[in-house]
């Protein structure tokens, strides 16, 4: 029992570490340029299937090719802004309401588009990049494989990383500042393309980091793009719609129900809790655990 | 009553309709086939357009509905021994039911938070689905015992025939002063209600209307098919293509849906030898058309036509 109960907590662990480093570029997103990201599974999918093709096709090694597959990410990222959201914002023929119907609908297509391409390229056979850490641990009786522990350690680095930037640096503080009042920073001078600049940047960093982890560690397929949008999606609002450490604890409540669920019921209801939870806060407390309003 | 026969808004369609209804004398089984399809998605666009080009509500799960509907049907008629027809109307009352539950929360929420849970109501259809394999036929689907008709024109003139009365019965409730409070409240709903309008009471009306018509629709299209899966009538790329048709041809009008919804089955059809890529080719078309021609097909149609005269 007490076994069962490790096991759980160690692999929920890394698996809700992943979900909290999508969901957290996700949010950033959503809290400073009001963008819902439709094709953000798509984003963090481009990662790690280029991750595991240099890995193993190229030959590049491990860390290389998931450097390459995080560039990707970011690439695409920014493609995604210059080419859609760029010109949707600036749009005159698109009345000012109905911006963030467009953005939602374009957003989508984005994701339905690189999903195809990628299906075509790299075939619809989930794909797993080579450990990026060998061996295992055995602890009071449960065996977990340095890989599953050092991406879980990665991604909470990165995500302390994110803090640090976002709260201690002048650059992360202008993105915090764009978040509250775009106007306002604008006033004191600070260009607000640059804040948009570092936004897409960061966030395909986040997304691509994201996508190359979950390659190491579930496999990832360009059909599980939906469902990683859908379960970012679900934490953010979860957690609250713009607020990174609410969609921090969001992805753990998500992700240890999940593994729960998984190891005490089956496999097959994964998601399932998570949902009727989400639709259960959405009901009593429609702005997430710590959005406001 | 000249100045209405006159104006392209009345004879235009009727035209249209007519030409529609000769096709099945010079048109081969396949084509006419993948038009019924075409229409029965048409009604799909029309009802999802109510609410999101009328209301301005995103909804993600306009496959909830016509899941609904197709599923209520579909299991009367393998678990009963009612007519066709009551089937019908018992998935269409499944799909109402579902859209009053649907706009329980609609009524609370807004914009992102509206577009998840209707996102979630279809995820959560799903796996409904799939969990209780043993009564729905799971992934596979559930193959029906009875058919609407078994002629290929039979069943091309139930969709046309189906589509129109859908299409007409809309037109005039958009045109209506319902279509019009809707169209305030999407754009501002505190303006609305200080006009005096119940928000809440038309939203309602427009949940309702939508999954009727869904519903309605969900289930003809098993009875086409003869068989009920979710990968036809639930899964999420339903929903993304119904949405693609009504942005495609125009939102906030019934005439749009039905060009989106027939260019994107028959585009689906013709780009088939591209095998996966052909979704991503629909979607590319989908996204230039978005950023070039926000109004989309029938609104380029329409600045043509207001050009000329």
């Amino acid at each position: 029992m007490i076994h069962l109960l490790l096991q759980i907590l160690v692999d929920g662990f890394a698996i809700s570490a992943i979900y909290a480093l999508g969901a957290a570029g996700f949010t950033i997103i959503f809290g400073v340029s009001g963008v819902l990201n439709l094709s953000h599974g798509a984003v963090m999918v481009v990662g790690a299937i280029v991750a595991w093709y240099m890995a193993t096709h190229v030959h590049v090694g491990v860390y290389l090719g998931s450097l390459i597959g995080i560039l990707s990410s970011v690439v695409v990222s920014y493609l995604l802004y210059w080419l859609v959201i760029r010109p949707i914002d600036r749009s005159r023929r698109i009345a000012a309401e109905e911006k963030e119907v467009f953005i939602l609908t374009t957003t989508l297509l984005v994701g339905i588009i690189i999903q195809g391409i990628l299906d075509y390229i790299f075939g619809s056979n989930p794909v797993t990049t080579p450990p990026i850490a060998a061996g295992v641990q055995n602890f009071m009786g449960v065996t977990i494989t340095n890989n599953e522990l050092l991406i879980g350690i990665i991604a909470w680095v990165v995500l302390g990383g994110l803090w640090f930037f976002i709260n201690k640096t002048r650059t992360g503080k202008a993105l915090l500042a764009a978040s509250m009042s775009p106007t306002g920073l604008a006033l004191m001078g600070y260009e607000i393309q640059r804040v948009h600049n570092l936004l897409w940047g960061l966030y395909g960093l986040l997304a691509g980091f994201a996508g190359v982890l979950l390659a190491s560690f579930l496999g990832a397929n360009a059909e599980i793009a939906g469902t990683l949008t859908a379960s970012a999606f679900s934490i953010v609002v979860l957690g609250g719609l713009g607020s990174v450490p609410g969609s921090l604890v969001a992805a753990y409540i998500i992700g240890y129900l999940g593994t729960i669920t998984a190891y005490l019921v089956s496999p097959a209801y994964t998601e399932l809790p998570g949902l009727f939870v989400l639709v259960l806060i959405l009901y009593v407390r429609p702005q997430g655990l710590f959005g406001r309003l | 009553m000249t100045q209405m026969l006159r104006s392209p808004k009345l004879w235009l369609p009727l035209v249209a309709v007519a030409v529609l209804a000769v096709f099945p004398h010079f048109m081969g089984y396949y084509f006419l086939g993948v038009l019924t399809v075409a229409y029965y998605f048409a009604v799909y666009a029309m009802s999802w357009d109510l609410l999101f080009g009328y209301s301005g509500e995103v909804n993600f799960g306009p496959t909830f509905l016509v899941g609904l509907g197709a599923y209520g049907a579909a299991l009367l008629n393998t678990n009963t021994a009612l007519p066709l027809w009551l089937c019908v109307v018992g998935g269409t009352a499944t799909a109402v039911v579902g859209g009053l539950l649907l706009a329980g929360p609609a009524l609370r929420l807004r914009g992102p938070y509206f577009g998840l849970v209707t996102l979630v109501s279809v995820l959560i259809l799903s796996k409904f689905i799939t969990i209780f394999a043993g009564v729905t036929g799971g992934e596979i689907g559930l193959a029906l015992p009875n058919v609407l008709s078994i002629s290929s024109s039979g069943n091309y003139y139930w969709a046309l025939g189906f589509m129109v009365v859908s299409g007409v019965v809309m037109t005039v409730i958009a045109n209506s002063n319902i279509g019009l409070i809707l169209e305030a409240s999407g754009q501002d709903p505190t303006e609305t209600e200080a006009l005096g309008f119940s928000v809440t009471k038309f939203k309602l009306l427009a949940f309702i209307l939508s999954s009727l018509f869904s519903g309605i629709a969900g289930a003809m299209t098993v009875f086409y098919l003869g068989t009920a899966s979710p990968g036809t009538v639930v899964a999420l790329t339903v929903t993304i293509q119904i949405i693609i048709a009504t942005v495609l041809g125009g939102r906030r009008s019934i005439a749009g849906s039905i060009i989106g919804a027939v260019f994107l089955i028959v585009a689906g059809e013709i780009l088939r030898p591209l095998g996966q890529l052909s979704t991503a080719v629909v979607a590319a078309l989908a996204l230039l058309v978005l950023l070039f021609y926000p109004d989309g097909f029938f609104g380029v149609l329409a600045r043509v036509a207001g050009g000329r005269r």
